[in-house]
């Protein structure tokens, strides 16, 4: 595993992957095609992309001016917080992925999470240099704020939905439709789980009072 | 705009708000201070007593031969205090002699002239002009009465004759105030088209300060089809009906109400109260910070079931002190609210009890400097309090900053932050005394402890400037080298290529 570390290889292809998603910004049609396809992307370079999206997600909180947010942290736990972002992401993956599996998607699992992840690039570039600048504006200068702050979602969600066509191998229009479906697919997962969740917790909730029940009587 | 962005983080903030909610419902039947005040976060922090009872009269102290029956109002005048002694159909005339006392100077029960019955019928209200003419709120007798010192009928301002005003209505006038020019103002039980106007001659000029009516598109879908009997429901939709006013030193009105629903308080469709300028329109500054906008001035933020008492504030009378600072008295829960000139909370005390500061129906409220006069119409008392050393200190940082003492101001402020350290007013003040003083960077530390950031970014902006103009050759120098030096680096390697492609290098090579 080590060796895998410490391969100048291995880091130049990572650095690469890393460096592609740069690319992908401005070219995302043909990015996204290169990043599965030609085998551009990377895990490694996906899940760094990802960490510094959820870590500018958290980061905002603190080092962002207050003229913009305004944080309760006696209330803020950070866990909570970061679920908060990443469990819809990854509710959106999978559901993406099941449900276009069964409608010739030609993405694997593996793949849109890789896409998904390339996607978020905007939301880290903008908001590192946003969270600097923030401290350096009033009141007055707050439309600059909100401008670069839309930019950088409307940005992410601009590519996000062209890497999904690419990588389903979809036209814009059903692609589109399947990733409405998927908002859907998500809410039928997030009962699914609600429903596993109350179910389990109503079933040891029965053989604990079994127990007690047992206790008083014995 | 900009505080769309708690939006995002609406994880945070509505559990904040949750949390929040939870502490109030706790504090109120556990132990809360006599005084609190609510933070930023609409958190109830409990603070030192602003104001103490100084002494409560009952009939018995007042030297009454008559009981006290059910009094609606109180009036002051320099050093008078009239008091609407409403069930007995007199008005009583006190003065405070000193700090703690107040001594009977007559009762007013008839006056001399007049069409009508010389004597009173439930009045409510007085009021006394600059002149000394005394203008009475006869509300059994549907007439607003004008007298001079010597209690002489002068005139009358009885019911409008006007289209707006149903015909078959009972004029009841129940509170009243008089301009320098004696133009009276009232509000009269059943109206709500806003307060009725009267000119010196007594003549109907029309209503001031009603609701604006605004166009709201899901009524509008409503009325299209709804059918006749929804529609006679929905009639019962009531503007504002005003329950007492209050004429300031600079003849602006200040009107309140307690006919507020709590949803429409929250969502910024009722006001409790109001500023009104001689056109009617609301001029109350409301510049108090919160992380949902703006901080809302209608008395408790939150509106548990304890104690048998529900739903909002709701303000029976409303006085305002030299400063702008204003009180409003909520009939519900028996509390005083203090508001500064910018709208943000000085302080809240009281409640609903039988103790001294205590109260069942209070309904007059009146000022005497910074001391305070509250009636109670259940009790049959006068309270009087007045400000205990942290409440002097808070007014006396107001009054210096007002004054323009700044750096005196800055020092009571921080005295006061000795009292109470959670009290956000006091570093507000404290960041708003350094502004002037143009200490801009202790300014910006102190609005950013309690987030205020209209302040914050003036202070910060004179901040920069500053720090610009110190700084500008620094600044030049580091502009021209981040242009020059990648110029040059470029320049040189031009060079180099040049040279290593030139026929000299050839031939070397």
């Amino acid at each position: 595993m080590f060796a895998a570390l410490t391969s100048k290889e291995n880091w130049q292809r990572y650095f690469k992957s890393l460096k592609f998603s740069l690319y992908c910004l401005t070219h995302p049609i043909d990015g996204f095609w290169d990043l599965t396809h030609e085998k551009r992307g990377s895990y490694a370079a996906a899940n760094t992309i990802l960490f510094l999206a959820v870590a500018a997600y958290v980061l905002r909180l603190r080092y962002t001016s207050f003229i913009f947010i305004q944080v309760y942290w006696e209330d803020l736990n950070v866990f909570t917080y970061i679920a908060s972002v990443l469990f819809p992401f990854f509710l959106f993956v999978i559901g993406n992925w099941a449900l276009t599996t069964l409608f010739d998607g030609k993405g694997r699992l593996g793949q849109v999470y890789i896409a998904t992840c390339y996607a978020l690039t905007p939301y880290p570039l903008i908001q590192f240099p946003l969270m600097f600048l923030s401290n350096y504006i009033t009141v007055d200068e707050a439309e600059f704020y909100s401008a670069l702050y839309t930019i950088a979602i409307v940005w992410v969600l601009f590519i996000g939905i062209f890497g999904m066509s690419q990588v389903h191998e979809y036209s814009f229009g059903k692609n589109i439709l399947f990733l409405i479906a998927t908002i859907f697919a998500m809410l039928v997962m997030i009962f699914l789980l609600m429903l596993f969740f109350s179910m389990v917790s109503q079933g040891v909730a029965y053989f604990i009072s079994l127990f007690k029940e047992m206790l008083y009587r014995l | 705009m900009r505080k769309g962005f708690t939006k995002i983080c609406a994880l945070a903030i509505s559990a904040g708000m949750f949390f929040a909610s939870s502490i109030s419902g706790y504090a109120t039947t556990i132990d809360r201070s006599y005084t609190y005040n609510y933070d930023y976060w609409g958190d109830v922090q409990d603070s030192p007593d602003m104001y103490s009872v100084c002494k409560v009269f009952t009939s018995t102290e007042l030297g009454l031969e008559k009981k006290l029956s059910s009094p609606q109002g109180v009036y002051v005048k320099d050093n008078f205090i009239y008091v609407l002694d409403t069930g007995n159909n007199r008005i009583l005339e006190f003065e405070r002699t000193a700090r703690e006392s107040i001594e009977y100077v007559r009762e007013i029960t008839s006056f001399t002239g007049g069409t009508g019955p010389d004597t009173f019928s439930s009045p409510t209200d007085i009021a006394i002009s600059d002149e000394g003419n005394i203008f009475i709120a006869d509300k059994g007798n549907a007439r607003i009465l004008k007298l001079d010192s010597n209690l002489n009928y002068i005139m009358e301002f009885t019911k409008p004759i006007d289209n707006s005003i149903d015909k078959d209505i009972v004029y009841q006038p129940s509170k009243i105030a008089v301009d320098s020019a004696e133009r009276v103002y009232c509000v009269a039980a059943g109206i709500n088209k806003g307060l009725i106007k009267y000119e010196a001659d007594g003549s109907f000029t029309g209503f001031v300060g009603a609701t604006p009516v605004v166009f709201d598109f899901k009524m509008y879908l409503m009325k299209k089809i709804a059918t006749q009997e929804q529609l006679n429901k929905m009639e019962s939709f009531v503007p504002t009906e005003y329950d007492n006013l209050y004429m300031d030193k600079e003849g602006f009105i200040y009107a309140c109400t307690g006919n507020v629903e709590a949803e429409d308080l929250r969502g910024g469709d009722a006001d409790a109260i109001r500023r009104i300028n001689p056109l009617g329109d609301d001029i109350l500054i409301r510049n108090g910070v919160y992380y949902d906008g703006k901080f809302p001035i209608y008395g408790d933020l939150y509106m548990g079931n304890g104690g048998g008492y529900s739903g909002p504030s709701k303000f029976a009378d409303v006085t305002v002190f030299d400063n702008d600072s204003y009180v409003c008295l909520d009939r519900n829960r028996g509390r005083l609210f203090g508001y500064d000139d910018q709208g943000r909370m000085i302080f809240v005390f009281g409640g609903a009890g039988n103790m001294d500061g205590y109260f069942r129906e209070p309904l007059g409220l009146e000022h005497m400097d910074y001391d305070l006069i509250v009636v109670d119409r259940l009790d049959c008392t006068i309270t009087l309090f007045t400000l205990t050393d942290f409440g002097q200190l808070v007014f006396d940082a107001m009054d210096q900053f007002d004054n323009g003492e700044y750096g005196k101001s800055g020092k009571t402020w921080r005295e006061v932050m000795k009292y109470n350290g959670n009290y956000d007013l006091a570093y507000i003040g404290l960041g708003r005394a350094y502004l002037r003083q143009k200490e801009y960077g202790e300014a910006m530390d102190y609005f950013k402890l309690k987030y205020d950031d209209e302040n914050y970014s003036k202070a910060y902006k004179k901040y920069r400037k500053e720090y610009v103009e110190d700084h500008i050759f620094i600044i030049v120098v580091v502009l021209l080298a981040l242009f020059l030096i990648p110029l040059g680096i470029g320049k040189v390697k031009a060079i180099k290529r040049e040279f290593l492609i030139s026929d000299a290098f050839k031939y070397n090579n």
